[in-house]
């Protein structure tokens, strides 16, 4: 069966092709429909063959790599596109080739009478081909060809409305930005290549694992690798372009925020697990990024009215956790916790998009409300979805952060769990408000109807993936059932070869079950449900209170709902400066000053000495003739007598 | 047996006749007589040094130049004729289009 890993890559390829090719011929949306998911689900179908193959297989035989042919080979460099099988990319390719397959499903309901429904398909199934590539490749060059290969498909994706201009420079903007990581990400490969003088990641790791640890070029390279995660994972300074990709269709958010793109970051860095954990400067720097970016974000979706705006915060905020794990050296929980955040994020955008279905493009929450007896079956896989990554348990999300938690605290650093904390109080209320504008309450779209809007619910291809995804939002977290509360941690069992190297260089104390698990599982559930009890009381019952908050601290209220300003810093500071001197220097001066200075310059010349070099040409044939006869008797003395 | 140097000389003659008719002429079809005078003050002196050396190379080459000058006179002449039809003389002083 792990052989057919390759057509679990060449399947989502294959239907990029058809409905890219002849898409625009066949008129028949469910034609196209049909290529697009099947494909994906045909390679779903195949993923869950070889995992059910590994799991029968011994421990020690679960990895294997699947060499198709060679690649590229120059000098020293020699590469292969070659499949690495094993727990944490079957685990990844599972959830991408799954949590796909439902957004492709969900996307014919979502996409119906589109123009360019063929188009979206296409971009669709190479966005789940790219990411597959990246998370299967047995060696860096292969990962960044899907690194580069998500990149590309998000910036065709949210820029797929590219006749509003706003859409267009979305897409830009996250193309831009995440060139800048992909910068660091290309100067971390190289020096891989020079220190090592390999790209595949088993050798790779084989040598870095007897390196002493905190070497200078180990930090160097686990920085650079990590500027890419950065800019591919949004985090500070790089996480500017998630919020503005929301101008893509609704389940592109889903797939680039839950399935693909975004946990590409998280998932390179716990693949170079043992070169980080070697480098246990760069895991602070992660750490620390990690829990700024996670309290930063959380804060701004608090003030956000924008349905999606919110979520996407969220999503940044909930990669911060991530993070955070993977700075502790916790590399198994931030994977735990992408595997969980996929469903119920991908719930909560394939909600939100039915939603703004319903409410016929209506994307404020201020304008909704009451949306509950319209649509019920949205409204219940939403809930579940927002008490899944709120944390309270059973649900998925409660397990994964328990854990990011647990593993924050037994690092020793209170502050830090501090803030997570807190954060995870933040994100209970933030959505619970979101809960409430939307679903709960009186409807308020009927006083702001420019035209008289009928919420209905959304047809079956929308809601089947949306009951399937609560499900799974629901008991996903059940394969990470801490000691404490008498579960095996089956997932950290599962993942345990991958992360052995770096689990041994970073010898982390196996905690046992104390008494203050117990307590850090009360707190953050009781956090939790803080947070969603505010919410409920201040925006169901008293909705005075946080427009009396706003007034009262109405300075930070604005640095909040503006972001922090970060894209007004970033335009003053990076963007207009490099606009201003690219107009002013580089083309007025450099290109039109001495580019085009030096073109003309020579035309210039040229007309100069001509204009009086032609002056010769005076048009006596025998002037020209006297001037040949003195010519060969001069070179004839000159012959003779030279 | 006349001497090498006389044919080398009456050669130098000609030649020279034909530099100067080619000079100074102004009547296109002179000049052409003069170019052929040249040409054929060359073949002179191939065929000397040809007769004095033993060696037929420059007989050859003679044929050859002989060859190429009854190309070159059918040419040139027809180049005149559709000059004269053009601009009705053949004097080379009014022929001076081509100029800055």
């Amino acid at each position: 069966m792990y052989n057919l890993i390759g057509l679990v890559v060449l399947l989502p390829l294959i239907g990029a092709a058809v409905n890219g090719l002849v898409g625009w011929r066949i008129k028949n949306e469910k034609v196209i429909g049909i290529v697009g998911s099947a494909t994906v689900g045909f390679s779903f179908v195949l993923s869950v063959l070889i995992f059910i193959e590994m799991l029968g297989r011994d421990v020690l035989n679960r990895a294997e790599v699947i060499d198709y042919f060679r690649w590229i080979g120059a000098g020293g460099l020699e590469t292969s596109f070659a499949y690495q099988v094993d727990q944490l990319s079957i685990l990844m390719t599972l959830v991408v080739t799954g949590v796909g397959f439902l957004i492709h499903v969900y996307s014919i309901g979502y996409m119906h009478g589109d123009p360019g429904f063929w188009r979206y398909f296409s971009y669709l199934n190479l966005f789940i081909f790219a990411m597959l590539n990246l998370v299967l490749a047995d060696n860096f060059l292969l990962l960044f060809l899907g690194w580069e290969g998500v990149g590309l498909c998000s910036y065709l994706l949210i820029g797929f409305w590219y006749e509003k201009k706003f859409t267009g420079d979305a897409a830009k903007k996250a193309f831009v930005v995440n060139r800048i990581g992909d910068f660091g990400f290309l100067i971390g490969l190289f020096l891989i290549f020079v220190t090592f003088g390999t790209l595949k990641f088993e050798p790779l790791f084989l040598q870095a694992s007897v390196m002493s640890v905190g070497e200078p070029v180990l930090f160097w390279i686990t920085l650079m690798l990590f500027i890419g995660a950065v800019g591919k994972s949004a985090q500070i300074p790089l996480f500017v372009w998630l919020p503005d990709a929301m101008a893509g269709p609704t389940p592109v958010s889903a797939l680039i925020h839950a399935a693909t793109m975004v946990t590409a970051g998280v998932y390179m860095v716990a693949r170079s697990a043992t070169l980080y954990a070697l480098a246990p400067l760069t895991l602070e720097i992660v750490a620390v990024i990690g829990l700024l970016t996670a309290v930063l974000a959380a804060t701004i979706a608090l003030t956000q009215n924008d349905i999606k705006k919110v979520l996407a915060y969220s999503t940044v905020s909930q990669l911060g956790y991530m993070f955070l794990a993977l700075g502790v050296g916790a590399f198994w929980v931030g994977i735990f916790h992408v595997y969980t955040h996929a469903f119920f994020k991908a719930l909560l955008f394939l909600g939100s998009g039915a939603v703004i279905h319903a409410m016929h493009h209506e994307q404020d929450i201020q304008k909704m409300g009451g949306l509950r007896k319209y649509m019920p079956k949205t409204y219940i896989t939403f809930l579940i979805g927002a008490i899944a990554i709120s944390g309270i348990p059973p649900l998925a999300g409660f397990f994964s952060k328990d854990e990011i938690l647990a593993y924050v605290w037994h690092d020793g650093s209170v502050l830090l769990w501090v803030f997570a904390a807190i954060t995870a109080g933040l994100t209970a209320f933030y959505m619970f408000r979101l809960v409430t504008l939307t679903f709960w309450g009186d409807p308020r779209f009927k006083e702001h109807g420019e035209h008289a809007k009928h919420p209905h619910e959304a047809p079956a291809t929308m809601t089947v993936p949306l009951i399937i995804l609560a499900v799974l939002s629901i008991i996903g977290g059940w394969v990470g059932i801490p000691k404490a509360l008498g579960g095996g941690l089956a997932i950290k069992q599962f993942l345990a070869p991958v992360f052995e190297r770096a689990d041994r260089i970073m010898a982390l104390p196996e905690h046992g079950v104390h008494a203050v698990d117990y307590v850090l599982i009360l707190l953050s559930v009781a956090i939790a449900a803080a947070g969603i009890y505010v919410a409920r009381l201040w925006y169901l019952k008293k909705p005075e209170i946080p427009g009396g908050l706003a007034k009262k601290y109405s300075g930070v209220y604005k640095v909040l709902s503006n972001k922090y300003y970060v894209d007004e810093l970033y335009d003053a500071a990076i963007v207009n400066p490099t606009v201003k001197g690219s107009r002013k220097l580089l083309w007025r001066g450099i290109d039109v000053g001495i580019i085009d200075g030096i073109v003309n310059g020579l035309a210039k010349l040229v007309e100069i000495v001509s204009k009086y070099g032609r002056l010769v040409q005076v048009g006596v044939v025998q002037g020209y003739a006297v001037a040949f006869v003195f010519g060969i008797v001069f070179i004839i003395f000159w012959l003779l007598f030279r | 047996m006349v001497s090498l140097n006389f044919y080398l000389s009456l050669s130098a003659m000609l030649f020279t006749i034909g530099v100067v008719g080619v000079l100074t002429r102004r009547n296109a079809i002179i000049v052409f007589m003069s170019i052929e005078l040249m040409l054929n003050s060359v073949n002179l002196t191939l065929v000397a040094f040809s007769s004095f050396l033993g060696d037929a190379t420059g007989q050859m080459l003679v044929f050859f130049v002989i060859t190429i000058a009854a190309a070159e006179a059918a040419i040139g002449l027809a180049i005149i004729i559709a000059l004269f039809r053009n601009k009705q003389t053949v004097n080379i002083d009014e022929i001076n289009l081509l100029k800055w």
